[in-house]
């Protein structure tokens, strides 16, 4: 569905994305891991058409979208959510879903609608306050349903896991399977280990901006390489080492 | 219908007013029927050039200090297409409409494009009005200096008339029909859209929100309705010259006003207006009253107190003070700010 081909980004010196390939199978929940700072988000902004590759192209179900804009992009199904919640403070939970219903609903009643729909499926209650007074849990949940609301068929989520405690994690894990099961294909960057382990079928690794390591999750947390972007240079060594003794 | 039935009640309630003159000239309140309704029809056209500000600016955020760019180009079409070509004032007036929003297009797509925000639109829309300002005075076309003159010629198809309260039904006319359509805009997709873009253009565009077209149909629709509020100005006052139809003045009210009022509101732009002009007109009356004589500049004094006041008490406009009042709210007659 999504393929990414040798994708660069280049920010003056410093090269955030280098010369990244990876594929988003159809049907399929993608994870994109690695340490803060390893291009990950930059990634997004490239696949979503806020940023343009400094070389490299995006393919999606097979046409070049390389630079084309955000909304054309979502208008074809490509919906992203923000890693830094971008609510419209201004507007109630509802009239914020439906922004996103409006896409595919030019009537006020089917947007409405959809938007209560969409608020059902993620766990949001009491659309009429405004989108200012939710907690950091609610304001996940609301970038999600507002990217649900434009019906994508590719969904990018950016650490939509960040910030909660394990209990609204437990709760939030079926809504995203549920997503997938209704037929959206997902890329997730996720720092949540639990959660990519047991939502993604297939995980690469970004670490400075290169892709380091690709495969199942148990694969991935298993590789040298990948504990090592994490933990530092030898640590794969010491906890092997650690483990050994141990 | 229940959404528009609070504005129908606010237009019924303005329609009536003329059965309160007597009451209101017995009171002392007015010199005299003309009086009152000399005002109000003043109050109705800068409501009605404050209502354009209002689309671009209070729903969509893109806060212009250069309306009178479209002010003037209304009025300026008005009064030249009849005086220059015979035009009939009723057809002039679509006319002024058009060319305003045209030339509010033609300004979108410069500013916009160049991605210009916040206070650099702001600016750059002050120095267009400056530059139509400057240009006005300079052409033939225009009357240069001198300005236009429309004579005075009572009569229907010329939309003037004996009466000024006739006057004063077709300004309300053209502001009830603009309420009105406000409110079918807030309850619009492209009203949603519009909003979305005032509150954060990323997340819009990542919605699908083209917000490019969506300001420059706001900027367009914002620029036609101020156009027709200087066709109304040039049909009541029968003169116009550049300061005045691409004044700063006009800019300032048309922005203060829904500042003023609640911005991104329905009745923000009238309500602005009232507390504007009635106040900047109690402050003349009382200083002439003491002083025996007018000190020019009163009003503005006025204009930057009530702003100073609002700002620091009433953030959201005197629409937010009276939202906090119970019976308000309960009967909902005045909406809140934003995509209702
Ligand atoms: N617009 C930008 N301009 C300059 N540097 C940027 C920009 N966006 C991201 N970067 C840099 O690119 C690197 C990768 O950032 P990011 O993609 O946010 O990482 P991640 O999401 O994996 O934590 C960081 O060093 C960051 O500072
Ligand atoms: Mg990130």
């Amino acid at each position: 569905m999504l393929d990414v081909r040798s994708v660069t980004k280049r920010f003056g010196g410093l090269v955030a994305v280098s010369d990244v390939s990876l594929t988003v199978p159809e049907g399929s929940i993608t994870g994109l891991i690695g340490p803060n700072g390893a291009g990950k988000t930059t990634l997004f902004t490239l696949i979503s058409g806020f940023q343009v590759p400094t070389a490299g192209e995006v393919l999606f179900r097979g046409e070049d979208i390389t630079g084309r804009a955000p909304e054309r992009l979502a208008v074809m199904g490509i919906a992203r959510t923000f890693q830094i919640v971008q609510p419209f403070a201004g507007l109630s939970v509802a009239e914020n879903i439906a922004v996103g219903a409006y896409l595919r609903h030019a009537g006020r009643a089917e947007a409405m609608a959809r938007a209560e729909a969409v608020a059902a499926m993620v766990g949001l209650a009491d659309l009429d306050r405004p989108a200012s007074s939710l907690t950091v849990a609610g304001r996940k949940r609301l970038e999600l349903a507002r990217a649900l609301a434009t019906e994508p068929q590719l969904l990018l989520l950016d650490e939509v896991l960040a910030g909660l405690n394990p209990s609204e994690i437990r709760d939030i894990i079926p809504v995203i399977r549920a997503i997938r099961d209704a037929g959206v294909t997902i890329l997730m960057i996720e720092h949540v280990m639990q959660a990519v382990m047991s939502l993604c079928e297939h995980v690469h690794v970004l670490a400075n901006g290169r892709l380091i390591a690709a495969g199942t999750p148990a694969e991935v947390v298993g590789n040298p390489a990948v504990v090592e972007a994490y933990l530092g240079h030898g640590a794969a060594g010491r906890l092997q080492k650690g483990a050994a003794n141990g | 219908m229940k959404a528009y039935r609070s504005l129908l009640v606010v237009i019924a309630a303005l329609a009536a007013l003329p059965l309160a003159v007597p009451l209101l000239v017995g009171a002392g309140l007015f010199a005299g029927p003309n009086t009152f309704y000399n005002l109000m029809i003043f109050i109705l056209i800068i409501t009605l050039a404050a209502q354009g500000w209002n689309i671009a600016g209070g729903y969509g955020g893109q806060f212009s200090f250069g309306h009178a760019a479209f002010f003037g180009t209304g009025a300026y079409v008005q009064a030249v297409l009849q005086t220059r070509y015979g035009v009939n004032a009723w057809v002039a007036l679509p006319l002024a409409a058009l060319l305003g929003g045209l030339v509010g297009a033609a300004i979108g797509t410069l500013a916009f494009r160049a991605r210009l925000r916040g206070s650099y639109f702001a600016l750059v829309t002050l120095a267009f009005a400056e530059v139509f300002r400057i240009l006005a005075n300079a052409t033939p076309i225009t009357g240069g200096a001198a300005g236009t003159l429309v004579p005075l010629k009572i009569g229907l198809g010329q939309m003037q008339f004996a009466s000024s309260t006739t006057f004063f039904y077709l300004a309300l006319t053209f502001v009830a029909a603009v309420l009105l359509l406000n409110r079918a805009l807030e309850r619009s997709r492209f009203g949603a859209w519009l909003v979305a873009v005032r509150e954060n253009e990323d997340a819009a565009r990542a919605l699908g929100v083209d917000t490019l077209k969506v300001k420059l149909k706001a900027i367009t629709l914002s620029a036609a309705i101020t156009a027709v509020a200087g066709a109304l100005y040039t049909q009541k006052f029968l003169y116009i010259d550049a300061n005045i139809a691409y004044g700063a003045w006009i800019s300032v009210e048309a922005l203060l006003a829904p500042i003023v009022g609640g911005i991104g509101t329905v009745l923000g732009p009238f309500i602005g207006a009232v507390a504007l002009i009635g106040l900047g007109e109690a402050a003349k009356t009382a200083i002439h009253a003491v002083f025996g004589s007018a000190v020019p500049g009163v009003d503005l004094v006025v204009y930057g107190v009530l702003l100073i006041v609002v700002i620091a008490f009433a953030p959201r406009g005197l629409l937010g003070l009276f939202g906090k009042f119970d019976l308000f709210a309960r009967f909902g007659i005045f909406g809140k700010r934003g995509g209702r």
